[in-house]
């Protein structure tokens, strides 16, 4: 698959349009909301603690649906075509490596003959083509995240939605993850919404940072990070790097001061 | 330059601390076995030298070798009724499974019907089961499903509750993901709910065995008829009328060794459903 397309030229996937999400009548988690997602974007939704990231991802998965305004599919995409991953790997642990990722396919009436190649190549882009057998008990956090993205990726969905899915895992295992990531993404040539706290992994992963805060939680600014892919390494020490990571740390800071 | 740091040359090499949290490892598995050998046959021995040194007649208290020759003796009497007893034991267990289950998986499908039968499953549990047997054998015909129906009211609550937590406790990111993929009802109690409630069922399971047997025994001492296919609990009120102690003690023992065979039964069973996932059956833990 090749990069995407330049960042103003490609289709657009996902439309959120004034989104509104109220709780309980009083707790506005989200308000105002709009997002256009486009095909090929990586997109990182930045922000402190209860500014409603999770809460947006709810809405885009249709786990739960807005108060106010209208999320939509673009071109023929709709909401088949999404997978997610949580904060944690959430696996079902009475099931071997292979079971967990051939669930999505399982429950939409496939059986494990069908689709054994996509669950082994799923593996094998995780780089846990070795590990089909093994319980979930038997792996370490990192692989049991790597587990997790292969059953997302498994059904070559158009976009993928990310919860914090490193937030939980060491330094060394995120960067590692963060760079396989990059390269699974690029052979997929999928759309990913990737939820994060942290600065540095938004800069070094995404496209477009999109700088939320919160009470009542919203969109503060977004940014663009136009380093080309592939993103490896060398990119981690660059001057382009840190000048982005500063003006998304600045941003970040607005809108802590702004709640 | 030679290496001579031991923890480097002998990757098999173990410190101190290692050794002895293996060694104590070990003693406990052996003990966990012997001790409870060693204290019966002790507990044996001072019952057997009790009787003896005291001359107890054995109408009051018989000495063990009396118990054991005893059960040798009426073997063929005491092997019949610990037949009966245990057909309706198992049998109100798997009532209880199927019933317990069936309701389980009825209550998670419908909040309306858990509000409108959950009390009603609460009342049979606490209600003592001797207060109610004899009103059943008024209005059940049949012994055996007397009998049964008894073992059932004690036996069934414990499944159907463990079962209902465990169908309730199903990680809630994993729900989120079925829905997501549009995983019908059928699919989410089958690969997603069933799975989570396994531990739990099996927990309601080894309690249950135990309350069956108690269940069956205690409804036979309400039924209180013998004859032919009277189980253990009849022979003993039979004994106890005829002041044959050592027999009262030898259908004693047989009970007790049921209950014991069941719930090792049920505990085997439940290591090897769980121990490849699930905390409580891997090792270390029994
Ligand atoms: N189901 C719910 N019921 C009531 N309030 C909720 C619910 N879900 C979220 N909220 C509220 O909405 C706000 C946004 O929550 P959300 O989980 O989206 O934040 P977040 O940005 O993901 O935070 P974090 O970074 O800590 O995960 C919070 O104030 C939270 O208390
Ligand atoms: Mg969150």
């Amino acid at each position: 698959m090749a990069a995407p397309a330049p960042l103003g030229q490609r289709s657009a996937l996902l439309d959120m349009r004034h989104v509104t999400k109220t709780f309980n009548g009083d707790v506005v988690a989200l308000h105002g909301m709009s997002l256009t997602v486009n095909e090929g974007d990586f997109i990182s939704l930045l922000g402190p603690s209860g500014c409603g990231k999770s809460t947006a991802l709810r809405l885009i998965a249709g786990l739960s649906h807005p108060s106010q305004g209208r999320i939509e599919w673009q071109g023929g995409a709709d909401d088949t075509d999404l997978a997610v991953v949580f904060q944690e790997p959430t696996l079902m642990p009475w099931a071997t490596v292979a079971q967990n990722v051939w669930l999505p396919f399982r429950l939409r009436g496939k059986s494990y003959e069908q689709v054994k190649d996509d669950v082994l190549e799923a593996l094998r882009l995780v780089g846990l083509e070795n590990f089909q057998r093994s319980y979930p008990r038997e792996l370490s956090g990192g692989m049991k995240m790597r587990v997790s993205i292969a059953r997302a990726l498994v059904t070559r969905p158009k976009l993928i939605l990310m919860d914090e899915p490193f937030a939980a895992l060491d330094e060394i295992t995120r960067h590692k993850l963060n760079n396989d990531l990059l390269e699974m993404k690029q052979k997929i040539g999928c759309t990913v919404i990737f939820v994060t706290h942290s600065v540095f992994e938004s800069v070094f992963l995404s496209d477009r940072i999109v700088v939320m805060a919160a009470r009542p939680g919203r969109v503060i600014e977004e940014l663009t990070v136009d380093a080309p892919y592939p993103r490896d390494e060398d990119f981690r020490t660059s001057a382009d790097y840190a000048g982005h990571c500063r003006a998304a740390s600045d941003a970040l800071h607005q809108a802590m001061e702004a709640a | 330059m030679t290496v001579t740091d031991p923890t480097i040359s002998d990757p098999v090499m173990v410190d101190e601390e290692e050794t002895r949290r293996a060694r104590a490892r070990r003693i406990e598995r052996i003990a966990k076995w012997v001790l409870p050998v060693v204290m019966m046959g002790l507990t044996l021995l001072v019952w057997d030298r009790i009787v003896v040194w005291n001359e107890i007649p054995h109408y009051i208290l018989p000495g063990p070798r009396l118990v054991f020759a005893t059960l040798v003796e009426d073997w063929a009497m005491l092997f019949d009724a610990l037949l009966v007893t245990l057909q309706i034991t198992l049998m109100a267990l798997a009532v209880a499974v199927i019933g317990g289950v069936g309701l389980a998986v009825l209550f998670t499908q419908s909040r309306w019907i858990e509000m409108s039968f959950y009390p009603y499953a609460v009342i049979l549990q606490v209600t003592p089961v001797v207060s109610i047997a004899p009103l059943i054998f008024i209005y059940v015909e049949n012994r055996m499903a007397g009998l049964l129906i008894c073992a059932w009211i004690v036996a069934f609550f414990p499944v159907l509750a463990n079962t209902t937590l465990g169908l309730n406790s199903a990680d809630h990111n994993l729900r989120d993901l079925f829905r997501i993929y549009g995983a019908t009802r059928w699919q989410r109690l089958r690969f997603l709910q069933l799975p989570s409630a396994l531990p739990y069922f099996l927990g309601g399971l080894r309690i249950a065995g135990g309350l069956s047997l108690i269940g069956a025994v205690v409804a036979e001492y309400v039924a209180g008829t013998g004859g032919i296919g009277s189980g253990l609990a009849f022979r003993i009120l039979e004994a106890g009328y005829r002041l044959n102690i050592p027999r009262m003690f030898a259908a004693l023992f047989l009970i007790a060794a049921t209950g014991v065979v069941i719930f090792a039964g049920l505990s085997f069973l439940s290591h090897m459903l769980l121990r490849k996932w699930h905390e409580s059956a891997m090792q270390g833990s029994t």
